[in-house]
């Protein structure tokens, strides 16, 4: 090794337990994004499931907010080193947005307002694992952390987890959204550190 | 005219730090000694990276204080809330650390000793720092360019290089020098306090549609909120230059 | 003025990350941006550089012209929202 910087130890907890490789836990919420945030008036808000032949189902914002929502606490790991342990979300199950979805699709492009998007396998929204969330820690999600909502997949990096979401395409095949054309994982579990392609 | 320099490689170097000296209670000039430097231009940065004893690694970016000094790199570095290094930098740093500089870095945010047209320099808190290696370069240079500084800051405590700037300015030989304090001022000055305002710039003499070359550098709100008012002057584009610290400025 | 619509920086912040892969000064380059057709230097990109990779955009529209992402094998660069690059290059001695 080279160059060592005595008394260096940066933004890490040291006391840190049960994070995945290379993780560090971090007491704020850092803001981490690809572009200025986006201003979605709520009265134009929509979230669209479209499955493989186009059939679209959506959802406006009052809409959404009568669908049965859940409370989860989760764990979240970004790529970019920071974890962020226990944390409140209120968001509708990806359960119960896919639930009356007839398809043969096994994977899913997920599409926001601002041009972002990310992939995964379909199975990884189902069985309680993700939920489109609206509110943090108790308040309504700030815009800066992707409010009005976002996808919340906290098995994966949080890359995943796609701010300012407004739709999910069912498709046949696995199309790689915004990072991971740029090297990053397609997959992305932060338990077996697959931060870039090839990991 | 194009600002070129010549391509070499750009790779991490060795730094010891060589001198510290505390400029206010939340700022440090670091004096790193660095081997193999090949040389700077007044406006340039250099990246920083710390390496804890397990491999951790942290990198930032930093712009250049002094005026080119053989091996000799200074950095002010502004301790920001949760900064990852300007934490350690400010308040732990010591005579003899080790970090790693890559640079200098910059071709377009610079001022070569040998220009001799006016230039306008607007700084928003720790973005005078580049500015303050063009003043101190063109003092080492003994280059007559007409300079005009505005330096827009929080308050009397926070100002940096306060006694130097006080010293260049009363040497006069063409360079002005103006503190426009936002938020509390010195008992007795003239200027109600506030943000940099049109009659700020109107103030350093320079004529509306001014061919004098702008360097404007801080908070990136600040940076865009002065481009404005340069464009509102009738200064052409091409002739500000921009460098934006992101939105805590450090 | 609202800092947290200000959550860039400029492409000077880049350009030690640049210089190391391409062993060139980047921040004369002049951008022609592919949505608007306007040409700017890359010193003047809207760079947001805190997520996974760095993605520089317009200052005039405010799409994607250049996206990098440093892994530790790998730069990645991504270029099509950029019709062409210009980098002056000194004369040779």
């Amino acid at each position: 090794m080279g160059v060592v910087t005595r008394g260096f130890v940066g933004r890490r907890d040291p006391a840190a337990a049960n994070l995945p490789p290379g993780q560090y836990l971090t007491p704020d919420f850092p803001v981490l994004s690809a572009g200025p945030t986006p201003q979605i008036p709520l009265e134009q808000w929509r979230f669209t499931v479209t499955d493989e032949a186009g059939a679209e189902r959506g959802w406006g914002w009052q809409e959404f907010l009568d669908l049965p929502s859940e409370q989860p606490t989760v764990d979240i790991h970004c790529v970019t080193k920071w974890s962020k342990l226990g944390t409140h979300w209120q968001g509708v199950s990806l359960d119960t947005l896919l639930g009356p979805v007839q398809t043969q699709a096994g994977y899913a492009l997920v599409r926001s307002y601002g041009g972002y998007s990310t992939n995964l396998p379909l199975a990884d929204l189902r069985g309680g694992k993700a939920w489109i969330a609206y509110r943090y820690d108790g308040g309504d999600l700030p815009a800066e952390h992707g409010g009005p909502a976002r996808l919340l997949v906290p098995h994966l990096y949080f890359w995943k987890s796609a701010k300012w979401v407004r739709g999910i395409e069912l498709r046949t095949e696995d199309t790689p959204g915004f990072w991971e054309t740029m090297g990053y994982h397609s997959y992305g579990d932060p338990w077996r550190d697959q931060r870039y392609a090839g990991d | 005219m194009a600002e070129t320099s010549a391509p070499r490689p750009v790779h991490w170097l060795p730094a010891r730090v060589a001198d510290l000296r505390e400029e206010t209670s939340t700022t440090r000039t670091v004096v790193f000694d660095v081997p193999d430097w090949p040389g700077h231009v007044a406006g340039q940065h250099v990246d920083v990276r710390l390496t804890a004893e397990d491999g951790y690694q942290a990198e930032r970016s930093y712009s250049i204080a002094s005026s080119p000094d053989g091996q000799r790199v200074e950095l002010t570095i502004q301790r920001v809330p949760d900064g990852e290094l300007s934490t350690y930098m400010v308040g732990e740093m010591r005579v003899g650390d080790e970090a790693e500089l890559r640079g200098p870095v910059g071709g377009w945010f610079v001022w070569h000793p040998e220009d001799s047209d006016p230039v306008l320099l607007v700084a928003g808190g720790s973005g005078l720092v580049p500015l303050m290696a063009m003043v101190r370069e063109r003092a080492r240079a003994g280059n007559g360019a007409p300079f005009s500084l505005l330096y827009s800051v929080r308050s009397p405590e926070v100002v940096l290089y306060a006694d130097e700037l006080a010293h260049r300015a009363r040497d006069g030989d063409g360079l002005n020098i103006s503190l426009l304090y936002s938020d509390s001022a010195p008992e007795g000055t003239a200027r109600p306090v506030g943000r940099i305002r049109p009659d700020d710039l109107a103030a350093t003499g320079l004529p509306h549609g001014s061919a004098a070359r702008a360097y404007v550098c801080g908070p990136t709100a600040f940076v865009e909120a002065v481009a404005g008012l340069l464009a509102d002057h009738g200064y052409d584009p091409s002739n500000v230059r921009t460098e934006r610290f992101g939105p805590t400025g450090g | 003025m609202d800092d947290s619509e200000s959550r860039y920086v400029d492409g000077n912040a880049v350009m030690g990350m640049l210089a190391e892969a391409f062993h060139s000064e980047m921040s004369t380059a002049t951008v022609t941006c592919a949505n608007c057709g306007r040409s700017g230097r890359f010193a003047d990109r809207h760079v947001y550089d805190r997520g996974p990779g760095m993605v520089a955009r317009c200052p005039y529209c405010g799409e994607v012209n250049a996206r990098m992402v440093r892994t530790p094998t790998d730069m990645w660069l991504e270029l099509h929202g950029s019709t062409s690059w210009r980098i002056p290059v000194p004369p040779k001695a």
